[in-house]
């Protein structure tokens, strides 16, 4: 177990390596000049004023050092929790703009997360065992998974949104309201937190339930199983027996699907203007700000390692395998 | 944006190893045009790739985005899926836009599948620390978020195109087949062929790709269609975003704008819906013909 966690951690940190390398990298090394593009997106004619803002840009970049100290810098700064200043909002540093953004994400990605695992290897398992859901399952579970996930969450507004008028569409809750911690306020932001919510369930579940069908499927047909019923047991243990090991692959893919997940919830989010991460990002992009989209990349790198850290942690708890380090050597 | 879904359960041996050549191959034709998941996903594929081949010069106008009808019109007979705000013709941008959708995913996932083949095999058959490296290589492209990686490579690219778009997104989408084929090697390596031409002297990449590949080309062939469908999706995520081709049209670029233009709120649904029912066509036909490729192959899933 121990050898399982230190490869595990070992993984994590030179992830976190590379990931703070390629920030570092990108704006130094691709065609394109961002000092360039920011200065020339302030619209200032006099020649000394393009001067200054150069100069001013290029030591807040850090490209006036030579490159090795600028690899070094970059990472102390980030170990100092120092992202960097906002452009977009240009006095505010770049680690505030990005936690006043992250409740959100947060609140729409692990209810959607959590929930549609649960309800599509649900869903799954039992479509595994009767004929008739299985025909049902199956084709709408293709159907979900290939979908954009910001195609739904258009069709979704514009369905329940626009016609039904049961949910607003834009915005994480109404303006004419100030944030406080009133109930009014709290079933406002539920009624916006529904639909793009939902559209980032529904495309997940799909997966989950053809992913577990066919485990099941796979697991029902293998020795054990057949073998168990050569001697006679009932079906109900077998099913019990083919779930547990039908549900082990389910946890390395939820660890998997992770990085995916997040950038549904990127453009979930843009599509509803709700005010997590994702719109940040547009926001960045539009305005090339390009402090706090490095900062949410590292942000968004950040929050995926964790939460494979906890799978991972999950992970040993269900299989007794990793808990008796015979399957320390595969990861 | 999804991306493939991974075939969850690693199949535990390759279809029919080592059986003779000649007869599999026409028994493979025999199930395959009898298998109802497999025709109808490819008919739909191929109609709408063709729809994207000869759609474009038969067209009048050469520029999908110029503004040829009345502006906001509903779909009727001379624009069969309506016009924009601007005027522009839906279904002009639509036929163009699969053309980009077929060429991300086309680069996408042939690019994907080189890069995993060859560090799939090598680890799986070499083992020991070359495996060991390569794993660990896998591990970490594996965790790292690969929209957010390709988010910032494309805001700072000047000029977008769509084979750049499919080149990025097939460097970033390899992990989860490289694992998938390594798992297969592993399995295939210790076979008595492959010891046979191990002792006639055959080097590494000889015994990978006359010995091993074939035996598992079934296998490779469905992990490229959906490494295809990952990259449109993944693709249409980024059009969306506005990190797009800087040219012409995609499928995902026209959500984008009529997302941009607020179609929803006027109400425009025949701006929104093509576009993604497009890509849902394309991908969905995909993954089904996928299954039906996999009872194909598989003798067990085959029902009698």
């Amino acid at each position: 177990m121990r050898r399982y966690f230190a490869r595990k951690l070992l993984i994590y940190a030179l992830t976190f390596v590379v990931a703070v390398t390629v920030n570092w990298m990108i704006p130094r090394f691709m065609p394109g000049d961002p000092v360039a593009a920011m200065v020339a997106r302030a619209r200032v004619s006099q020649p000394e004023a393009v001067e200054a803002m150069r100069a001013y840009y290029n030591n807040l970049f850090g490209f006036d050092e030579p490159v090795w100290q600028q690899y070094l810098h970059f990472w102390g700064a980030l170990l100092q929790g120092d992202f960097g200043l906002s452009i977009w909002v240009f006095p505010k540093p770049v680690a505030d703009v990005l936690l006043d953004a992250l409740p959100y994400t947060l609140g729409l990605m692990i209810p959607a997360v959590l929930l549609s695992w649960f309800v599509g290897n649900w869903a799954g398992a039992l479509a595994a065992r009767r004929k008739v859901l299985d025909n049902t399952v199956l084709p709408a579970g293709y159907l979900l998974t290939a979908m954009p996930y910001m195609w739904i969450a258009v069709i979704l507004a514009w369905a329940l949104g626009s016609k039904a008028g049961w949910f607003p569409i834009s915005g994480g809750y109404s303006l004419d309201i100030q944030p406080n911690w009133s109930v009014d306020f709290a079933v406002d932001l539920f009624q916006h937190w529904v639909l793009p919510f939902l559209s980032l369930f529904l495309v997940a579940l799909g997966g989950w339930a053809i992913g577990m069908r066919n485990m099941i499927i796979y697991e029902l047909e293998s020795d054990y199983a057949s073998y168990l019923s050569a001697l006679g047991a009932p079906q109900r243990l077998i099913r019990r027996y083919a779930f547990r090991n039908a549900v082990l692959p389910q946890i390395t893919g939820l660890a998997l699907q992770l990085g995916v997940l997040v950038a549904g919830a990127l453009v979930t989010e843009i599509v509803f203007a709700y005010p997590g991460l994702g719109s940040l990002i547009l926001a960045a992009i539009q305005n090339q700000d390009f402090f706090l989209l490095q900062g949410a990349f590292l942000f968004i790198v950040i929050g995926v390692l964790i939460a494979n850290f906890l799978i991972d942690v999950v992970y040993v708890v269900v299989d007794p395998r990793t808990r008796t380090g015979m399957a320390g050597g595969q990861s | 944006m999804s991306t493939a879904p991974e075939p969850a359960a690693e199949p535990a041996e390759p279809a029919a190893p080592s059986a003779p050549a000649a007869r599999p191959g026409r028994e493979t034709l025999h199930y395959a045009v009898r298998n109802p998941k497999l025709l109808i996903g490819f008919t739909v594929v191929v109609l709408l790739l063709l729809v994207g081949l000869v759609g474009p010069p038969l067209l009048d106008n050469a520029d999908p985005n110029e503004y040829v009808g009345p502006q906001a019109a509903p779909p009727d007979g001379t624009y069969w899926m309506g016009t924009t705000t601007f005027g522009q013709d839906v279904y002009a941008q639509f036929v163009h836009g699969l053309r980009a959708t077929f060429l991300v995913g086309v680069v996408g996932g042939a690019i994907a599948a080189v890069i995993a083949m060859l560090v799939g095999f090598l680890a799986g058959y070499r083992g020991g620390a070359v495996d060991e490296i390569l794993n660990m290589l896998t591990n970490v492209v594996l965790v790292l978020p690969a929209l957010a990686v390709l988010l910032i490579i494309n805001a700072y690219l000047g000029v977008r195109s769509v084979p750049v778009q499919g080149l990025f997104i097939g460097l970033t989408s390899w992990p989860w087949a490289a694992r998938a084929i390594r798992a297969q090697t592993f399995s295939l390596r210790t076979r008595e062929f492959v010891d046979l031409a191990r002792l006639s002297g055959s080097g590494t990449w000889r015994i990978i790709f006359r010995e091993i590949a074939p035996n598992m080309s079934s296998y490779l062939f469905m992990m490229f269609i959906l490494l295809f469908g990952g990259s449109v999706l993944i693709a249409s995520s980024l059009d969306f975003i506005g990190l797009g081709p800087t040219e012409g049209v995609s499928l995902g670029l026209m959500l984008q704008s009529a997302q941009q233009w607020s179609a929803l709120q006027l109400g425009m649904w025949w701006w929104f819906v093509p576009p993604g029912a497009g890509i849902t066509a394309i991908v969905g036909a995909l993954y089904v013909a996928n299954v039906g490729l996999d009872e194909v192959f598989n003798p067990k899933l085959r029902e009698a």
